[in-house]
């Protein structure tokens, strides 16, 4: 076990943390899920990538969580992620900045277009993969993905970011 | 019938929604190639691919940014695991299955490792082996394939199966390691000093004929640069 938490316990906090928004009940989740996986290990057949397994249990616990919290509290989070009203010049320099532009409107995607945006980018995934951990269709990944870029390359052009697409 | 066509339009297409895996590297082969005979002929689709790349790249990023947890969170996980019934902790033979898989399964990203990294690994597959077969010589319980009548592991006497010292190529990806492992039914017994992994192939004993045959077969191997037998 020890090994096993060693191995994915930082990927697993990162997606925990990037549905929850909140450090400490991201610390609380991986507690929970490599316990779930302590208890369930005799279940897993290997007929997914471990880190897939880890990722299903992941979601599932971080949006119960999430159901324990009250949505107005998520929605003024998300907004703020994106109208930080911080504008002071500096601030102002670096959203002209494409990155940072690009960091924040991931930021502040809804959990839905995060969670897929993750699972593709930084925990590559394939599609399969992502069908299983989200518990949707495979052409529902692709067509979720594509949307959730595009709602991220409106998220840019209302900060002033025009990359051309779409 | 207009609203239907304006809508059909603004559908993306086959290959356009599998940009994002294939700037990940995780479609298949087939798919791949079809993405990349797309992209060099499509300037449309090869500047949403450059869009692609800069989301993937700044996405790695920002979950990089993100840290880690504290001691706090493995910590409340070990004491629960402790305060856990004795009867649950059966699933750990459960793991040592599903082992190699595990490390066959890792990310296309993962699996660009230096040779020093694909050492430790391998260690780390070694430990939970070891730890898997120490901890059930413990344990009280009884699983259905192993009788705590019988050693948890077998001494090494005249009757052992062959092993061999094997150093690796330096630019080994680990899932090849881990084919090559499985298809000798191989596994690391200790490693790695001086780049030397020591290696148990099967589980019964071979003569020697047997013995100089697969030394030979596995210095074959394109990823194994030397295989020595041990006494």
């Amino acid at each position: 076990m020890q090994v096993l938490y060693g191995r994915h316990h930082v990927r697993v906090f990162r997606f925990g943390l990037r549905l929850v928004r909140d450090e400490q009940l991201a610390e609380d989740l991986i507690s929970e899920v490599f316990l779930d996986v302590w208890r369930q290990a005799g279940k897993f057949e290997g007929r997914s990538a471990v880190s897939t397994w880890l990722l299903a249990i992941t979601r599932f616990k971080a949006l119960s969580a999430l159901r324990r919290r009250k949505d107005v509290e998520l929605e003024d989070e998300a907004a703020n992620a994106i109208e930080d009203g911080s504008d002071n010049p500096e601030v102002a320099a670096q959203k002209k900045d494409t990155s940072e532009a690009l960091r924040r409107c991931l930021t502040a995607l809804s959990p839905e277009h995060r969670e897929i945006i993750d699972l593709v980018y930084y925990h590559e995934k394939s599609v399969e993969e992502v069908a299983e951990i989200v518990g949707i269709p495979e052409n529902t990944v692709k067509t979720r993905l594509f949307y959730a870029r595009k709602k991220l390359a409106e998220l840019l052009k209302a900060t002033g970011v025009e990359r051309g697409w779409p | 019938m207009a609203i239907t066509k304006k809508v059909l339009e603004q559908q993306p297409g086959d290959i356009e929604m599998l940009l994002p895996w294939h700037a990940a590297g995780t479609l298949n082969a087939r798919d791949a190639r079809r993405v990349d005979e797309a992209l060099a002929s499509d300037f449309a689709l090869a500047r949403q691919y450059a869009v692609i790349r800069e989301e993937y790249a700044e996405t790695i990023l920002l979950n990089e940014s993100l840290g880690a947890p504290s001691r706090r969170a493995m910590q409340k996980l070990f004491a629960a695991i402790d305060a856990e019934p004795p009867g649950k902790s059966s699933a750990r033979l459960s793991f040592s299955n599903g082992v190699a898989g595990f490390f066959a399964r890792l990310s296309p990203r993962t699996l660009v490792w230096s040779a020093t990294l694909g050492a430790l690994v391998l260690l780390l597959q070694a430990g939970v082996i070891g730890t898997v077969l120490v901890k059930s010589q413990t344990a009280t319980y009884h699983t259905a394939s192993l009788s705590t009548d019988e050693p948890g592991t077998r001494a090494l006497g005249p009757e052992a199966p062959p092993r061999a010292l094997v150093r690796f190529a330096s630019d080994t990806r680990v899932a090849d390691i881990t084919a090559l492992l499985d298809s000798y039914q191989a596994s690391i017994i200790d490693g790695a000093k001086d780049g030397l992994f020591l290696v148990q192939f099967g589980s019964k004993p071979m003569t020697k004929e047997e013995v100089s045959s697969l030394m030979s077969r596995l210095q074959n191997e394109k990823i194994v640069n030397l295989a020595m037998p041990t006494p």
